[in-house]
């Protein structure tokens, strides 16, 4: 048996058929890591459901939150300019990508700057802290994760930004950020998750 | 041809000096070394962990004993529990998994190699995170302390009244750590076997290991974030004063169970299903026949990963549900032994009418079946809410789930190490350490888990660190601490085979085995680029093919 083994040339010797194709790893592991992601933000989306109504003293959501429905135009806007940015790249139009990719980068922006002020309003006109009630605990938790991931996507929209300013950033980097870009979808489809939540469900 | 020149071409270049060997093993991107960095990692973990539960067997070896404080009995099942989920049996597989399957489904690397390293490094941190807790585990209160909150820590012993210093913030962050590097690898198996299979090799002429590997690693996704998330939020109550499992502010002790479960459960499959995927690999190599109904294994497996995220809260009979959650639980408890029993038929029904050789890997193989077999049963047992609400807490399940992960899990493991050891070394192991080891392994396994079950009927709690003499228990104490030696022992001869056959083995050439998928057709140890042309597959056993051009399996799939 062994003798047989030995003989073998390594298997390779057939040229690759041309039509063998497989998806895109980047976006296949973007996807995967946004299930992983679509997971950690079910449980908090379940911690502040489940503990909705149970707070032992105030305030309630119901006497605090104001529905912010500027900003939330704003980062739902921010994908469809991603959208168009990333279409632009694709065809190598690159002043209208940089612009648009500004515009999303400043829509995102400006959505943080509502969640500041939201939380500046909370803490100092209502004294809501994360340690105040269980309604603090479940709701700077989940709001948070969700800005810090914002966060994050404006930080790499912003290497982005500054390496196409750069020159840097052309069709040959498009697939790239093109997963960028899905990563961006999925935080907008997350703040429509926690805003029905939060200030639809949970009022 | 090409690694030959290769290694002519090396041996002319002056031979590293160690700090650059060492430089070359810690900046690796390579897949099969940070698989090996996996897989010695959790060895050196493997040891101490065993070593964890020797010191509680010693201390329950006689009633009334006092070998170690109640204290360190609390710190020592915490940590062996802990260290043998997070810091063993995940990286040992996930070492596995690096190594194997861009080997086997005609790669050069994993999809994202980087990524892969990082990944590796995360859990090596949390590990060591873990174990520095003894020396820092106290924080500013004094003295080092390891956690003592058990491996499910529930709430409210990890609150700040109940657990000051530092111990369970060493617990927490250690598994959260290790956790983003399960998540990251599990993202890199399933880009690597979605995205990098050679040509022709199509999702129904993968390697089986490949495809329980791509479900294992969605597993992950799913289930082990859930415990980030848990994790995260105790370290919001721990250190920002949030209330999550703060009962008197509401909070509730309830949901850390369920989170914790969530996690917890799933994670028993993903432990397992890569054992499915060796003995899938193993089992017909050695009958001498291709596996026995593999659309069937496929559907099995991803039945399995399904069903078995629907069944947590079946450790949570006790607290008290309401009868329709029980009901519920232990119908899908019970459903999950269905694809689990196909499983077990088609292994068997792989072996009937083989030309069966009995060689290492396959003894270890054939000793997880049954094993495997009785561990299910149990489980089924223990599905019924009332049989639980009997035996829960009690030495019964002690002895059910270390049946699954150590006559099941390890078993199977030993199996793989047995069978790749040549490939990754070019040294065979030695058979006849090998019979030994697996004999005492087998005599120490079932002289201290068997009588286990009976401690429990008879009434032993869990995580008692000593017991009143004459209850009935005394001998079973006995019989299962000697056990627990004899294991030792073994694992002794198997880490003195590992190493001493890396000098003295027998040289295994590239394929010991007379094996049949890819990464047989390749040195030993493969080369650094793993292929050096991408291989073209036609069926499920390339090298079959190649070796048989005159039957090739392409004519029948």
């Amino acid at each position: 048996m062994r003798a047989v083994a030995a003989d073998i040339e390594p298997v390779g010797a057939v040229e690759a058929a041309p039509a063998w194709t497989l998806p895109d790893r980047g976006t296949v592991g973007m996807l995967s890591f946004i299930i992983a992601e679509s997971a950690i933000f079910t449980i908090f989306v379940v911690a502040y459901l489940f503990y909705l109504g149970k707070s032992l003293t105030g305030p309630t959501p119901r006497d605090v939150l104001e529905t912010p429905i500027f900003y939330t135009i704003c980062l739902i806007s921010s994908s469809v300019t991603i959208h168009l940015a990333g279409r632009r790249l694709a065809r190598d139009e690159r002043l209208t990508f940089l612009l648009l990719w500004l515009m999303t980068l400043v829509l995102g922006g400006l959505f943080m700057y509502g969640t500041a002020q939201e939380w500046h309003r909370l803490i100092y006109e209502h004294g809501l802290t994360i340690s105040t009630n269980l309604f603090g605990t479940t709701y700077y938790s989940l709001v948070g994760l969700h800005a810090f991931h914002v966060t994050v996507g404006l930080v790499m929209l912003a290497s982005v930004l500054v390496l196409g300013v750069a020159g840097r950033v052309g069709t040959a980097q498009s697939p790239r950020v093109e997963v960028l870009s899905l990563y961006w979808h999925f935080v907008d489809v997350v703040w429509v998750v926690v805003f029905t939540v939060v200030y639809i469900v949970g009022r | 041809m090409s690694s030959e020149v290769l290694a002519m071409q090396s041996a002319r270049i002056d031979e590293p000096t160690w700090i650059e060997t060492l430089h070359g093993w810690v900046t690796t991107v390579d897949h099969k070394r940070i698989g090996l960095l996996y897989i010695l990692f959790a060895l050196l973990f493997l040891v101490i962990a065993g070593v964890e539960a020797l010191v509680i067997r010693i201390q329950l070896m006689y009633p009334h004993n006092d070998f170690v404080s109640p204290q360190v009995f609390n710190q020592m099942f915490t940590m062996h529990g802990t260290t043998m989920i997070f810091f063993v049996a995940m990286p040992i597989l996930f070492g596995f998994g690096n190594y194997l399957v861009p080997l086997m489904i005609g790669a050069r690397d994993m999809a994202f190699p980087r990524l892969n390293a990082f990944s590796f490094w995360l859990s090596a941190l949390g590990g060591f995170l873990l174990y520095f807790s003894f020396l820092g585990g106290g924080g500013l209160y004094g003295a080092g302390a390891a956690p003592d909150v058990g491996w499910w820590a529930y709430a409210p012993l990890t609150a700040r009244a109940f657990s000051p210093g530092s111990s369970s913030d060493y617990w927490t962050i250690a598994v959260l750590v290790s956790g983003f590097g399960s998540i990251g690898t599990a993202v890199n198996l399933v880009a690597t076997i979605v995205c990098m299979r050679c040509p022709g090799m199509t999702l129904t002429r993968m390697p089986l290991l490949a495809w329980l590997y791509l479900t294992m690693a969605g597993m992950v996704l799913i289930a082990v974030t859930p415990l980030s998330a848990a994790q995260i939020m105790l370290l919001i109550d721990r250190y920002l004063g949030g209330h999550f499992f703060d009962t008197q502010a509401g909070g509730s002790a309830t949901l850390w169970m369920h989170f914790f479960w969530i996690f917890g459960h799933p994670e028993v499959y993903i432990l397992i299903i890569p054992c499915f995927a060796f003995m899938s690999e193993i089992i017909p190599v050695f009958s001498r026949k291709p596996i026995f109904g593999y659309p069937v294994m496929v559907a099995a497996t991803v039945c399995i990963a399904f069903v078995s995220m629907s069944v947590w809260a079946h450790h949570m009979f006790t607290i008290g549900m309401n009868s329709y959650a029980n009901s519920f639980f232990a119908i899908t408890t019970m459903a999950v032994g269905v694809p689990t029993g196909i499983k077990i038929f088609n292994w068997l029904g792989t072996m009937w009418g083989g030309r069966i050789q009995f060689r290492t890997p396959m003894l270890f193989a054939i000793g997880f079946l049954f094993q495997f077999l009785i561990a299910g049963l149990t489980g089924v047992m223990m599905a019924s809410a009332p049989f639980d609400w009997q035996l829960s807490l009690s030495y019964f399940v002690v002895a059910h789930f270390h049946y699954v992960i150590v006559g099941g899990i390890l078993f199977a493991l030993f199996a793989a190490f047995y069978y790749w050891y040549p490939k990754v070394t070019g040294r065979m192991l030695s058979e006849r350490l090998g019979t030994l080891h697996f004999w005492l392994f087998l005599l120490g396994f079932h002289l201290t888990f068997d009588p286990m079950h009976f401690a429990g009927l008879l009434g032993m709690p869990r995580r008692i660190y000593t017991y009143e003499p004459g209850r009935g228990w005394d001998a079973i104490n006995l019989i299962v601490s000697v056990g627990a030696l004899i294991q030792a022992v073994a694992i002794v001869i198997f880490v003195a085979n590992l190493i001493v056959s890396y000098w003295k083995g027998a040289r295994a050439g590239k394929d010991p085995w007379d094996a049949w998928t890819l990464e047989w057709s390749m040195s030993s140890p493969p080369p650094a680029y793993n292929f050096a042309s991408i291989p073209t597959v036609a069926s499920r056993r390339p090298l079959w093919d190649l070796k048989h051009p005159e039957d090739p399996d392409s004519r029948y799939e």
